[in-house]
């Protein structure tokens, strides 16, 4: 076989390295945006070239996998197995939709802000494809210093404290994993870090017990699941909204990717264990998010808490695993990408030409911008998971699960559902309705580009949900195979 | 043996350059050439297997393979100091030539150390290191801070070569050898005097690599001495003094591993705490990296613990990984006036490619992946890790390593997120801005690729 075919995981980490180093030396501004859209658009090509081979045994998805550091027995591993291509179709699809959103002369230093950019978007893959623990290690710190210096650089006044606050917390959960992995690659008898080698480990409870948290604690922080999301409002409210919309978008579902990736499959007994307790604490949470953003005056907090709210229900999803609850996780991993980008899209439009985040302050945009108030309710009512919309087929799924699981917590986590609806509605109301601000007459509707961005985002919340059938046949095998030592 | 008889020559060279050439870039530049000299040698030894001198030093020296590519990290790091602050040493005495001769007579002790098989050898390494070090302590004659601290240096190196010695002594006499095989086939069961002799020989090893409870000295002197020399102790000098504490502990003590590590354990978990926690409030920049020094050494005890095949090579790793990581810092350090963490405010909109070389020097330290630093924690963990039951000191060690973001990232902050406030902007030469994308390089190299050390071994 041709080398470049062989080699087509490792394509998705080479283009946007490539060509986020590239553009640290561009000089122009335009020139930056044009090269940051032709290296995501190539990405998503070859995403969805990928897409089209779902044979199992197809060499698209092969894993790959590159000598690296021989003396230590770390490979450079990647795959593209149903996980990592429905997290890679959406970090594709966003970040090429961000890319087209954002005018060039946006922010100054464009050509570093799309460096930064392009490499966030090369961790987020590499932290999808690994399936070599150091490697997975790797791409996961890789992905998150460029988003520390995109937020500290162009975010709002108190960036410094509050994306430091966000570092931390990751970098810290972060070293815990790093320990639970050279634990368990101790255990192999220094030979690999491969998924595979930790598989066949046969961890004792005990050990499973801590290896655990090490995993759990780091990927908690990231989605973040309740009492560890301190540092989420304050940093998606300081952050640049682009910048923000990644995050709340792709990035997240990096700890809930990590779940299903490593903790699910490698440590059964503790997750059996510790489940119940956890869902618990993620119920409360769950519902207190809820709460906490009905009384937000913040747009971008409101979202922020929304958002802790729906991870908190896949967390939980996860945590069930039964079969029909992982799936809709996946799923609705993806359409909760889609959804909240549409969105932070609008918040960003709105705060780009009047400055103003606050709900109270806002009104009767629809007049103004009827186009973008449809937008609005549409991904609105995807966020409420209406029947019809993406949202409702994946927390459906979700919630079957958890209903086989308990019902008592299905019960309560539903309140979840109502909630949302609240504040959702109560935003669209208070922003797109209602009395008109003098100091919103002469905001303008959406246009060209920024449509076509829009009726892509409704295309992918309308399409899931009437016909999501190419997902679960996308992912139901990689699914299965997760679940192995649940289902003996 | 090759690196000891050159560097001994080369610095009798330098000291009389001085009278005949009067330009300080020729010097700079002879200075240069003899570590050039040095490092072929080196290679040569290690490559060929033989020196170039056979010397009947009775098996009181023997440079292994391990003994040489440390020796090769030490002289590949004098290189980017020489390259990075030659200009800075040029500028520090009235005669650079002197200083220039003094660093090359602590390369020569450097080779002492690195092939020591006797403890005699060893206490003349250290001696030959040591005292030229004192001098360069307080080679800014006029300055009170830089005289303060070389006798504080002094008074404080010689009393823990006195422990040294007391500790040596005690040894020699309960084993009747200096030969460091003799010594461990002797150790194998603890007597009361072997205890005293080896408890002195770790305190004073212990002053000497700056772990806590006996890292006093370190800050003063480190913010005392001349900026330029600060940079050469805390690296270079620092990873010498680790290199003969793994040595000696290896290959003289190994068989009552047991008996002491849970000694070394407390002084590296004491180690890491101070350094961490007291970097926190600092400042000053030159002061928060004698800290942070104080930290890294904590890291680097934990080689000395576990004494297994990570913690040696990932001890050779660190050196690199610190060191140069340290000098890129430093060098900038030097062309500064003002040592505060304001200092940087802004460093990124004045001189983007300083700033970018350092914040790589600093993520290196705090060992984010892709730097060399973070390879050199992670084998520094996954030794201790080999050796099971100490996982309490794994996990402060891991929190530790996340204290010390927070100091290191301040200086990224200022340098990144904040507005220039120095109405003065610094001027850096092209050349020193090349340097120090190649020290940048070096750390990224070794990051992705900690093979290239490892394989040597």
């Amino acid at each position: 076989m041709f080398a470049a075919v062989d080699n087509f995981p490792a394509l998705l980490i080479w283009l946007p390295l490539f060509g986020g180093l590239f553009s640290f030396f561009l000089k122009n501004a335009q020139q930056s945006k044009t090269n940051a859209i032709i290296f995501s658009a190539s990405s998503l090509i070859v995403v969805l070239v990928s897409l089209f081979f779902s044979g199992k045994e197809h060499f698209l998805l092969n894993q790959v996998s590159y000598q690296w550091l021989t003396s230590i027995g770390s490979n450079f591993g990647l795959i593209l197995d149903g996980l990592t291509r429905t997290m890679a179709l959406l970090t594709a699809i966003v970040f090429f939709l961000v890319f087209l959103l954002i005018p060039a002369e946006q922010y100054k230093d464009a050509n570093r802000f799309f460096a930064l950019m392009l490499l966030t978007q090369c961790g987020l893959y590499g932290v999808f494809m690994a399936t070599d623990a150091l490697v997975f290690y790797l791409f996961w710190e890789l992905a998150l210093i460029p988003v520390y210096f995109l937020a500290s650089i162009w975010g709002g006044e108190k960036r410094i404290r509050a994306t430091f606050k966000f570092f931390i917390y990751t970098f810290v959960g972060s070293l815990f994993m790093l320990l639970a992995i050279l634990y368990m690659y101790n255990k192999t008898n220094g030979a690999s870090f491969s998924l595979m080698s930790f598989f066949n480990l046969n961890n004792t409870a005990s050990e499973q017990y801590w290896l655990f948290f090490a995993f759990f604690i780091a990927f908690a922080i990231k989605m973040p699941l309740f009492p560890l999301h301190t540092w989420q409002p304050e940093a998606y409210e300081q952050s640049p909204t682009p910048v923000t919309l990644v995050l709340s978008s792709v990035m997240v579902k990096m700890g809930l990717f990590g779940m299903l990736r490593w903790v699910l499959p490698l440590f059964p007994l503790a997750v059996k264990y510790f489940n119940t307790s956890i869902i618990i604490v993620a119920s409360i949470g769950i519902v207190y998010a809820s709460l906490v953003a009905i009384y937000q005056d913040n747009i971008k907090r409101l979202i922020a808490y929304s958002s802790i709210a729906h991870i908190g229900l896949m967390a939980i999803g996860i945590l069930t695993f039964k079969q029909i609850a992982v799936e809709g996780v996946l799923l609705q991993m993806f359409n909760h990408g889609i959804n909240i980008a549409a969105l932070w899209i609008v918040a960003y439009m709105i705060e780009k030409q009047t400055g103003i985040t606050a709900i109270s302050q806002l009104g009767g945009l629809a007049r103004r911008a009827p186009v973008l108030a449809i937008f609005m309710v549409i991904a609105s009512l995807a966020n409420v998971a209406l029947p019809l919309t993406n949202a409702f087929i994946g927390e459906f799924m979700i919630f079957n699960g958890i209903y086989q699981f308990n019902w008592m917590v299905a019960a309560f986590a539903g309140l979840s559902i109502i909630f949302s609806a609240v504040y959702t509605l109560n935003m669209i109301k208070n922003v797109f309705y209602g009395e008109e601000r003098t100091a919103l007459h002469s905001f303008a509707d959406i246009k060209g580009v920024q449509i076509l961005v829009f009726v892509v985002l409704t295309a992918l919340i309308l399409l899931v949900g009437f016909y999501p059938a190419p997902f679960f046949k996308m992912f139901s095998d990689s699914v299965g195979l997760i679940l192995t030592k649940y289902n003996s | 043996m090759n690196a000891i008889i050159f560097s001994a020559v080369w610095g009798v060279l330098m000291m009389y350059t001085g009278f005949f050439v009067k330009s300080r870039n020729t010097i700079n530049l002879i200075a240069i050439a003899g570590i050039v000299l040095l490092i072929i040698c080196n290679v040569h030894e290690f490559i060929s297997g033989m020196s170039l001198f056979s010397i009947d030093t009775k098996g009181m020296l023997f440079h292994s393979n391990f003994g040489l590519v440390f020796l090769l990290i030490i002289l590949i790091s004098t290189l980017m100091y020489f390259l990075l602050s030659g200009n800075d040493i040029n500028a520090a005495g009235k005669s650079s030539s002197d200083l220039y001769a003094l660093i090359f007579f602590i390369l020569s002790g450097i080779g002492v150390v690195a092939g020591f098989k006797s403890l005699l050898m060893l206490f003349l390494g250290i001696e030959i290191v040591s005292i030229p070090l004192y001098v360069l302590a307080g080679s800014d004659k006029s300055n009170l801070k830089s005289n303060e601290a070389a006798l504080k240096y002094f008074l404080m190196g010689s009393f823990s070569t006195g422990l040294m010695l007391m500790g040596i002594t005690l040894i020699y006499g309960d084993t009747g050898s200096f030969y460091l095989d003799a010594i461990k086939a002797g150790l194998s069961v603890l007597t009361p005097m072997k205890a005293a002799g080896l408890l002195l020989v770790l305190a004073s090893m212990a002053f000497k690599v700056s772990a806590a409870p006996f890292h006093f000295w370190t800050p003063d002197v480190y913010d005392g001495a001349p900026t330029v020399f600060t940079s050469f102790m805390a690296t270079i000098v620092k990873s010498v003094a680790f290199y003969a504490f793994l040595h000696l502990f290896d290959n003289a003590f190994g068989n009552l591993h047991e008996d002491w590590k849970n000694l070394v354990a407390v002084i590296a978990l004491l180690t890491l705490l101070i350094g961490n926690i007291t970097a926190v409030f600092q400042q000053s920049v030159k002061r928060m990296l004698a800290y942070s020094s104080i930290a890294q050494a904590g890291f680097m005890m934990l080689a000395i613990l576990s004494l297994n095949v990570f913690a040696k090579q990932g001890l050779l790793l660190y050196f690199a990984g610190y060191s140069i990581a340290t000098l890129g810092i430093f060098a900038v350090l030097v062309k500064m006036k003002d040592h505060s963490v304001d200092a940087f405010n802004g460093l990124s909109k004045t001189n983007p490619i300083i700033a970018l070389s350092v914040l790589v020097s600093l993520l290196s330290l705090a060992g984010i992946p892709l730097t060399a630093g973070f390879f050199a924690k992670y084998y520094m963990l996954l030794a201790v890790i080999r050796e099971g039951h100490l996982m309490w000191l794994v996990v402060t060690a891991v929190l530790c390593a996340a204290v010390s973001i927070y100091y290191y990232f301040r200086v990224i902050q200022a340098m990144y997120f904040k507005e220039p406030t120095n109405i003065l902007t610094l001027e850096f030469s092209s050349t020193f801005k090349w340097m120090m994308i190649i020290n940048a390089i070096l750390i990224i190299i070794l990051g992705i690729h900690p093979d290239i050390i490892l394989s040597l071994i």
